[in-house]
């Protein structure tokens, strides 16, 4: 598996966008837990925090508009950006416009 | 019933060049389709039932196919967790699954194959109307999935009542992209069956995101139809992407708002036709939500009230059928939809029941009482969520939801997931919905 390439934002910069992403998913999704107890590396979905494609299309309504770009599957895996929150972090530092 | 063996073609292109679907940017004929139909179901096991999971929907269609002309039997399960498949092996020893892709069913697999490619000169194969087809379950109240049984005829004459209902037909052909898998009964009639019989042509793959559905749309030439849920509708007009003209948008799996339907309307430019059918049944009526919240049966559907329950009968319909709605009759073929009948759960289009998903939760070792809760707030063209309350003092919360995912669709997860010592258990040891609602709102303020 490859993973997606950050820009090239500084690793301070992508611990506080990674906390923020935590946050979205929390109020997004109206999870009862605190934003920082979310594992980078854990699957978001499946037996992770056990998000499925309803959660993941909800929060992506929120990130594309407050970092200003649509996402986009590029292939057959619809949630692979959705893997972990690192992965989504990191997605998300590489397409920002906002 | 029958005089002779009667049959029904796969399916109703006008010729063997005409377009049947959309994959990697290529357009593929109906010639090279019975091509790559004719040679996968050389290659087939033997088994006599498929589960076939093909994302991709040409290669879903082309596996349908094969197992029609080979007389296998498509399983449909509303759901995949390991619990439905040992459930399924039990049904049919003989399945196997066919799949495109990474797959951990516990069933013999066969991997979808590298096809050569090339046309095949015809004729369209016809199939006989008495053959059965395919069996579709829905998840029953006892915890074991209940079949419902197809036969080509019914699926046939479902699909050409959508397509005349639609506008859709080989003269006037129209491109599909739908945002629902083909393995559910909807994107299974709306998107496989009405291109097969319409005469039309779909998009192999499944657009997720907003912007990928206007791109797939914007990618194939008009007429073009969008198949796709409130659901979906909703995030599609939220996003903000530029939209492209849709001549048709259809809805299922959930009540859409008449607010919705008209935003959806203005901003695809072209009419939205809501549809209403069940497992059982099939598609039975539509409407345009935008315009009445009366439903129009499909020609030849009947309906009838007896003591409450409402029944369908006549055309696809192949036998009287109750629904699992509340419906009002307004005329001799128009309706209204009051809601579900109490048991029946439905999210993002997946039904159970809340007997079933009980029975399943009670199952599990360690469980000693507990119950789904149904939200009263249900969300209009959005998902809501169940919550479920359980008395399990050795249980953790992982363990608990590690449990439950074995045996019933994610989607049906509690959210929350509460626990308690006891249930409010009334002398005959029913639950009354005040009592369960009370504890679920103690227990929310105070998770501790």
């Amino acid at each position: 598996m490859k993973e997606i390439a950050p820009a090239s934002p500084a690793p301070d910069n992508l611990d506080a966008l990674r906390l923020e992403v935590a946050g979205i998913i929390v109020e997004a999704l109206n999870l009862e837990q605190a934003p920082e107890s979310i594992p980078p590396d854990d699957s978001l979905f499946g037996e992770g925090l056990g998000l499925d494609s309803i959660d993941i299309l909800e929060v992506a309504l929120v990130v594309s508009k407050r970092y200003g770009f649509q996402l986009r599957a590029d292939d057959d895996d619809n949630v692979k950006i959705f893997r972990s929150l690192r992965s989504l972090t990191e997605y998300i530092a590489s397409h920002r416009t906002q | 019933m029958t005089r002779g063996v009667p049959t029904l073609p796969l399916l109703g292109h006008a010729c063997l060049d005409a377009d049947l679907a959309w994959r990697d940017g290529e357009r593929i004929s109906v010639a090279r389709f019975l091509g790559d139909v004719h040679r996968l179901a050389a290659l087939l096991p033997v088994g006599g039932h498929v589960l076939n999971i093909c994302a991709d929907r040409y290669r879903f269609t082309v596996g349908l196919a094969a197992s029609l002309l080979t007389g296998k039997i498509s399983l449909l399960p509303s759901t995949h967790t390991p619990e439905t498949v040992r459930q399924l092996a039990a049904f049919a020893p003989d399945a196997f699954c066919l799949a495109d892709g990474v797959c951990d069913i516990d069933l013999p697999q066969f991997h979808y194959p590298e096809l050569a490619g090339a046309d095949h000169a015809g004729p369209i194969p016809a199939v006989a109307a008495d053959q059965l087809v395919a069996c579709v379950f829905t998840s029953g109240s006892t915890g074991t999935p209940v079949p419902h049984r197809k036969t080509w005829g019914a699926l046939v004459r479902n699909a050409a009542a959508e397509a005349e209902r639609l506008g859709l037909s080989p003269a006037a052909p129209h491109a599909i992209v739908g945002t629902v898998p083909p393995q559910h009964m909807y994107g299974f009639e709306s998107t496989v069956l009405l291109a097969l019989q319409g005469g039309g042509a779909f998009w192999a793959g499944r657009p997720f995101y907003p912007a990928d559905i206007a791109a797939a749309v914007d990618a194939v030439p008009r007429p073009r139809v969008l198949v796709s849920t409130p659901f979906h509708l909703r995030t599609l007009l939220a996003a903000g992407v530029p939209l492209p003209v849709t001549d048709l948008v259809v809805s299922a799996t959930a009540p859409l708002s008449g607010k919705l339907a008209a935003e959806t309307e203005a901003r695809l430019r072209g009419p939205l036709l809501e549809i209403y059918g069940c497992t059982e049944t099939g598609q039975t009526a539509t409407r345009r939500t935008a315009l009445t919240a009366e439903w129009q049966l499909f020609r030849d559907v009947h309906l009838c009230i007896e003591d409450g329950q409402a029944w369908a009968y006549g055309g696809h319909v192949e036998q009287r059928t109750a629904l699992g709605d509340i419906l009002e009759p307004t005329a001799d073929d128009r309706f209204l939809l009051h809601g579900r009948s109490a048991d029946l759960v439905n999210i993002a289009g997946k039904r159970s029941s809340l007997g079933y998903l009980n029975h399943q939760l009670n199952a599990i070792p360690g469980v000693l009482d507990g119950s789904f809760v149904m939200p009263d707030d249900e969300q209009i063209d959005g998902a809501t969520r169940l919550a479920a309350v359980v008395v399990a003092p050795g249980l953790d919360r992982a363990a608990l939801l590690h449990a439950l995912r074995e045996r019933i669709d994610p989607l049906f997860l509690p959210r929350p997931l509460l626990f308690a010592d006891r249930l409010p258990r009334n002398a005959t040891g029913k639950l009354p919905r005040a009592a369960l609602d009370e504890l679920c709102r103690r227990l929310r303020s105070d998770p501790a």
